[in-house]
């Protein structure tokens, strides 16, 4: 990636992500882990490698984003899901042995595990400012 | 769709549902001539199997649910060569996710305001391409082409913001005297030193977000003229110093720090300067003579740092919280910001919310917020059977706000008043099983510890203060104690050197004026109330609650327990260590603490 040499490309290179961060979600699944100090003391690392290894072995496509602390630290470690240009489901206190339970219900058969949900959040997706 | 717009049909989800799917595209795209121009690609699983088979059209971004063979005709004739959206095929919400509620619908978010840290948690702070696509770097692009560096200032000085770290000094003035003070060059300094315990704000918003952070020094450097910023973050947050060093180095990448900024002809270095964890380093005179690489000690306050302050030269140093508002008060307006909050408070603040409270972690709520919200709305009141006693606001040297003041709007003016602080964010709500002089001791412990010992009140006053406490917790304090505890709390208060000093009996302070009783408790009648201080108490077994169920006995690591099964048992008072695992493992609150 060559620097910026103007605002102009800053803000077409935005555009350019916008564009694609929108047209990926649309028929894709993101996972988000909570990985901040608070997740990963709560276990999130664990999470999330039971996380890749199931996906591995169900040859599923799904990006995984790591991010940072949304301020409910004592219900890490926090996995969201988010298909398509729905809200994220949160899942709460989650354990590397709830991972298959929730890819097989949530993704395979599109039944949310309601007994480990904490809630929906709004993607972050175009927060504009 | 015309001959010379090819399209691209990607099929995911596939499984075994439809087999013959992609066969059947292919099929009916030969028959109808479009092999050439229409590719259909199978694009594995995406994670979205319970609507699967899933066709994507590109470029169009039709996206259809649930396809089968039979669908392939008419997505063909229909969609590819019509542009007609088969109305059947598409995306409908599942009903199962309506049922559950949004962040915003619980109480823990409800009351909150989620702005500095609205990224959080939603970004992947490793990457600046999530912050850029998120609307980062926006306020940059806007200040180096529109706003002159008299008119960031008069922004932020407009939009009411005060520094997050506590002291609450308008940051905009702070700007202002730095680019007016004379002395080249000059220096941006974020601290993200927190050393309170039980805070961690700033940690999670070094972690989040870092690249608000680093915008926020670029345009603040930008409006006061420096061209050197650092940031002070200590070692102990490694998740941290790591995610600062990739945002640095990727805004190089850019060219968004360094030299000749997107064109503007603006230079901008920042580096990172990790602290080892001082306490003190914490205060601003200190940690610029850690960033010098000296000791880490206050310097007297003759000069302010925005005319003197690293390497003796004019500098503007703020909390990383503070930086972080920078890019929202330009993006938004100050009118928008100044419109959160009170008067003399505007915008949110985070703070950590911990201690005896159900729903214990960092929030962010507007200011002017009354300490009853806070902790019964959002956190959810205290837990179990007990009563809300005490919340400690800002940090070890702040004060303990009692019940009565619960409805007191949370900005920096009325926490003064009553005793306590702003401080950086901490939050510690108490209940009935907290005593108020032994809290004191501890924080006061703290102190002692942290005390850079280069002023004499801070460093020998705080020692004499702790023996006193220690005195009265172990009853062997009188009266008179008392009386010198407030002579030295006010000593060292006024005759300290440095903001922490300063600041340090506020915990003594503020619990002579609320809990004043319970000094008393112990010191006249030998007995703590909340049945903390092990020298006042007695553990006693109430011989009718008592079932005799043998659980405390066998728990005992004295063996200071006896009696038979099914019999009420009884404590050695001379044995018992009054370590307190009977009271707490008793089904039958039959163990009394007296």
């Amino acid at each position: 990636m060559a620097k910026f040499k103007s605002v102009e490309e800053l803000n077409q290179w935005r555009e350019h992500l916008q564009k694609a961060a929108q047209s990926r979600s649309e028929s894709s699944t993101t996972i988000t882990i909570g990985m901040g100090t608070c997740g990963i003391s709560a276990g999130a690392r664990a999470v999330r490698d039971a996380l890749v290894n199931e996906l591995d072995a169900r040859h599923m496509d799904v990006e995984i984003v790591e991010v940072g602390c949304i301020g409910l630290c004592a219900q890490e470690p926090l996995l969201d899901i988010q298909q398509g240009a729905e809200p994220r489901v949160t899942y709460a206190n989650v354990t590397p042995k709830m991972v298959p339970r929730i890819i097989e219900d949530h993704l395979m058969k599109g039944r949310i595990v309601d007994k480990w949900v904490f809630g929906r959040v709004q993607s972050g997706g175009q927060h504009d400012n | 769709m015309t001959t010379n717009s090819p399209a691209t049909v990607l099929v995911s989800c596939l499984h075994d549902h439809e087999p013959g799917l992609l066969s059947a595209f292919k099929r009916q795209l030969d028959t109808q001539g479009l092999s050439s121009q229409v590719e259909v690609i199978d694009a594995g699983c995406r994670g979205m199997c319970s609507l699967g088979p899933i066709v994507l059209i590109q470029p169009e971004q039709i996206f259809y649910t649930n396809v089968h063979t039979e669908d392939v005709a008419d997505l063909v004739g229909k969609t590819l060569v019509n542009q007609e959206i088969i109305e059947r095929l598409t995306y409908k919400r599942p009903e199962s996710h309506e049922a559950v509620c949004f962040y915003e619908e619980t109480p823990f978010y409800h009351r909150q305001a989620r702005t500095v840290m609205r990224k959080c948690g939603m970004i992947d702070p490793q990457s600046i391409d999530s912050y850029i696509a998120n609307g980062g770097y926006r306020a940059l692009g806007d200040v180096l082409t529109f706003m002159s560096p008299e008119e960031v200032i008069d922004a932020v000085k407009k939009s009411g913001l005060r520094g997050r770290g506590g002291a609450g000094f308008s940051t905009g003035r702070k700007w202002e005297h730095t680019r007016h003070a004379p002395g080249s060059p000059k220096y941006v300094i974020a601290n993200g030193d927190e050393g309170d315990p039980g805070a961690f704000m700033n940690r999670s918003l070094m972690e989040g977000d870092p690249h608000s952070i680093i915008e926020g020094m670029i345009i603040g450097a930008y409006a006061i003229g420096a061209n050197q910023g650092y940031i002070y973050v200590r070692d102990e947050y490694p998740l941290a110093v790591h995610n600062l060093n990739l945002a640095i180095n990727q805004a190089l990448d850019y060219g968004l720090l360094g030299s000749n900024i997107l064109g503007s002809g603006f230079d901008v270095k920042i580096d990172i300067v990790r602290g080892a964890g001082a306490f003190v380093c914490g205060e601003s005179s200190a940690l610029m003579q850690s960033v010098e690489g000296k000791v880490g000690e206050p310097r007297p306050k003759h000069f302010h740092a925005t005319e003197r302050g690293l390497w003796d030269l004019p500098t503007a140093l703020n909390n990383v919280e503070t930086w972080a508002d920078i890019p929202l008060i330009i993006n938004r307006g100050a009118d928008w910001f100044a419109s959160i909050g009170t008067a003399g408070s505007t915008g949110t603040k985070t703070f950590c919310l911990a201690g005896a409270v159900q729903n214990s972690g960092l929030i962010e709520v507007p200011l002017g917020i009354t300490l009853r919200e806070i902790i019964f709305d959002i956190g959810g009141g205290v837990p179990g059977n007990h009563e809300f006693k005490a919340v400690q606001t800002g940090g070890p040297s702040g004060g303990c706000i009692p019940a009565s003041l619960l409805d007191l709007s949370v900005d920096y003016d009325s926490l003064a008043e009553v005793g306590s602080m702003m401080g950086s964010g901490g939050m510690i709500v108490m209940d009935d099983h907290t005593c108020m002089v032994d809290l004191a001791r501890y924080f006061l412990d703290f102190l002692r510890e942290e005390s850079c010992g280069k002023c004499t009140p801070c460093r020998e006053g705080i020692r004499c203060m702790l023996g006193i406490l220690t005195r009265i917790t172990d009853g062997q304090a009188d009266m008179d104690d008392l009386e010198k505890l407030e002579t030295l709390a006010v000593t060292v208060q006024t005759a300290s050197l440095c903001g922490l000093g300063k600041s340090a009996p506020n915990p003594v302070l503020s619990t002579l004026r609320y809990f004043r009783d319970e000094y008393i408790a112990h010191i006249r009648d030998h007995k703590c109330p909340a049945g903390v201080c092990k020298a006042l108490i007695t553990y006693t077994i109430d011989a009718d609650a008592c079932t005799g169920c043998d659980v405390c006995r066998k728990r005992c690591p004295q063996n200071a327990i006896s009696g038979e099964r099914k019999e009420p048992h009884t404590i050695d008072p001379e044995l018992c260590v009054k370590c307190g695992i009977c009271y707490d493992v008793c089904k039958f609150d039959a163990v009394i603490v007296t």
